[in-house]
């Protein structure tokens, strides 16, 4: 069995390095037989991001970008979480709330740049509603569909042992609602990775959405473009990654069975 | 230990359960679906009773109506004389081992209901029930590491340990394999003969019913009635090949309409 198995575990490994690597020099090659003068070579980028780190701007920018995503995701969690445990809980209230909220989602978080500079102003204020808005409602439909998909039989076991409401709430809905509330956080984060990108770009003098567009304005250092990208790309799987731990604790596993 | 047999003498002959005049009707897209009629029962304290019928013939509703999970349209379900308004912890429900929490151990699963107890007496309690449904060793697992039979025995475990008066159990070894399925009927014996508790039990399975029951409870196909109750007189360990009991199963399936022979 372990003979038969080692070479997948490689082959695992390989492709993907593989992959990256043709996908490496596909882009050098274009750009050489292109003979583009703009768009830089990996090589160029690897020195554009040393510098960044050198100068010292880029610890400072992935800083400032994840303490707005951290606070406009923290409150979207903090507010969404209680919301979308009552739509799910009273059949009643969502019935009442759900046409507006269906309307309010698909709203890309972009399309509320004006608005957030209306009420907020240009600063990070804005930023973190944009970061807010994108992350807030996948929060509130996976937990209020959580909560309603909840069996009827650990409902009925809960109230069985003489649970009140809040017990039941707090001991049997809510864990049960756990794996799909841990998915849609996730799903959550990476659209405020995605926002507050965006947000940098037009709010705020800080960030990596910000590099990439100050690095465009001021020189038109496209190395350096590429160089943030590249941060927000890495950042971002490491978020994801980071949030996927979450799904192996013992007491949500159970949920995402048909990953392993 | 005499006052206890003395107890168990005497309450063996009280009712535990009765259901009066009972009637079920589902209301549902406008259509009104009669699912059960005039059902008049009484279970003894103590007394273990099956229910079998065709499937989807309301015995399902019927065990929801004794637990309190539904409300029926009219007549009333009492136990110890008062009317039943709701589920309580004093009758638990056992479904099959959908019921088991995935989130908690096992151990954490019959805790479940102890939280009004001491801390100690809490954990005297799992320790018991765990050893009595044999899953030491066990405790720390969580329910997708167990087997069918093993989350069915958890769950029958945190069950018993509310220390409840009744059990309702629903179709509880429907999912199992044939060979857990009579290791877990052994078991529920095993429990029902030291525990004494009421228990009624609901199955498709006819062999079932005549091997574990006091008496057999037949209801008909939808708007269920109770068709015939049958008892079975024969002491345990029952043996399943005897004359007396493949008459009574034979009995049983003529009720329902079924023959001897495929």
């Amino acid at each position: 069995m372990s003979v038969l198995a080692e070479p997948s575990k490689r082959e695992k490994f390989l492709w993907p390095v593989l992959a990256f690597a043709a996908f490496l020099s596909l882009w050098h090659y274009s750009v050489i037989w292109s003979g583009t003068k703009v768009f830089p070579a990996p090589v160029q980028v690897e020195r554009g991001m040393l510098e960044l780190f050198h100068k010292n701007i880029l610890w400072q920018d992935i800083g400032s970008s994840l303490l707005r995503v951290a606070i406009g995701f923290g409150a979207a969690t903090l507010v969404g979480i209680p919301l979308g445990l009552t739509f799910g809980w009273y059949a009643g209230v969502n019935q009442v709330v759900n046409p507006v909220m269906q309307i309010l989602r698909p709203i890309s978080p972009i399309a509320w740049i004006p608005v957030a500079i209306i009420f907020f102003g240009v600063g990070d204020n804005a930023a973190i509603f944009l970061i807010f808005m994108g992350a807030f409602f996948p929060i509130v439909v996976a937990c209020g569909n959580g909560v309603s998909n909840v069996p009827v039989v650990y409902r009925r076991a809960g109230r069985n042992f003489g649970l009140a409401p809040t017990q039941l709430l707090a001991r049997v809905i809510f864990p049960a609602a756990l794996p799909q509330i841990i998915v849609g956080l996730r799903l959550a984060l990476g659209i405020a990775w995605l926002v507050v990108v965006a947000a940098e770009m037009v709010a705020v003098d800080s960030g990596l959405g910000y590099l990439v567009i100050d690095s465009r304005n001021s020189g038109k250092r496209y190395d350096l473009v590429v160089a943030a990208m590249v941060m927000i790309g890495v950042i971002g799987l490491i978020l994801d990654l980071c949030f996927r731990r979450l799904e192996r604790i013992k007491s949500v596993r159970w949920g995402f069975r048909d990953e392993f | 230990m005499a006052v206890e047999q003395a107890l168990s003498s005497q309450v063996a002959t009280s009712t535990k359960l009765r259901v009066e005049n009972l009637n079920m009707v589902f209301a549902h897209d406008g259509k009104s679906t009669p699912v059960l009629e005039n059902i008049n029962l009484e279970v003894s304290t103590g007394e273990f009773v099956c229910v079998v019928g065709p499937s989807g013939c309301g015995k399902s509703t019927l065990l929801n109506l004794m637990g309190g999970f539904l409300s029926p349209t009219s007549g009333a379900v009492r136990i110890d004389g008062e009317v039943v308004h709701g589920p309580d912890p004093r009758r638990i429900f056992v479904f099959q081992e959908r019921g088991v929490f995935p989130w908690l151990t096992v151990a954490g699963n019959i805790a479940f209901g102890l939280f009004k107890l001491a801390p100690e007496e809490s954990r005297e309690r799992i320790a018991h029930y765990i050893k009595m449904v044999g899953l030491q060793e066990f405790e720390e697992a969580y329910p997708s590491e167990l087997s069918g039979g093993m989350k069915q025995r958890v769950e029958v475990a945190r069950a018993l340990a509310v220390n409840p008066d009744t059990l309702y159990l629903d179709e509880p070894f429907g999912a199992l394999d044939s060979i857990t399925r009579h290791v877990m009927r052994a078991e529920l014996l095993r429990i029902w003969q030291t525990e004494r508790k009421t228990v009624v039990f609901v199955t498709h399975d006819i062999d079932e019913a005549v091997q574990l029951a006091d008496r057999v409870v037949v209801m008909s196909a939808r708007p269920a009635m109770i068709q015939e109750i049958v008892d079975i007189d024969i002491s345990h360990p029952r043996d399943i090949s005897s004359p007396r009991y493949l008459q009574l199963r034979d009995g049983i399936l003529q009720q329902i309409g079924l023959a001897h022979k495929i």
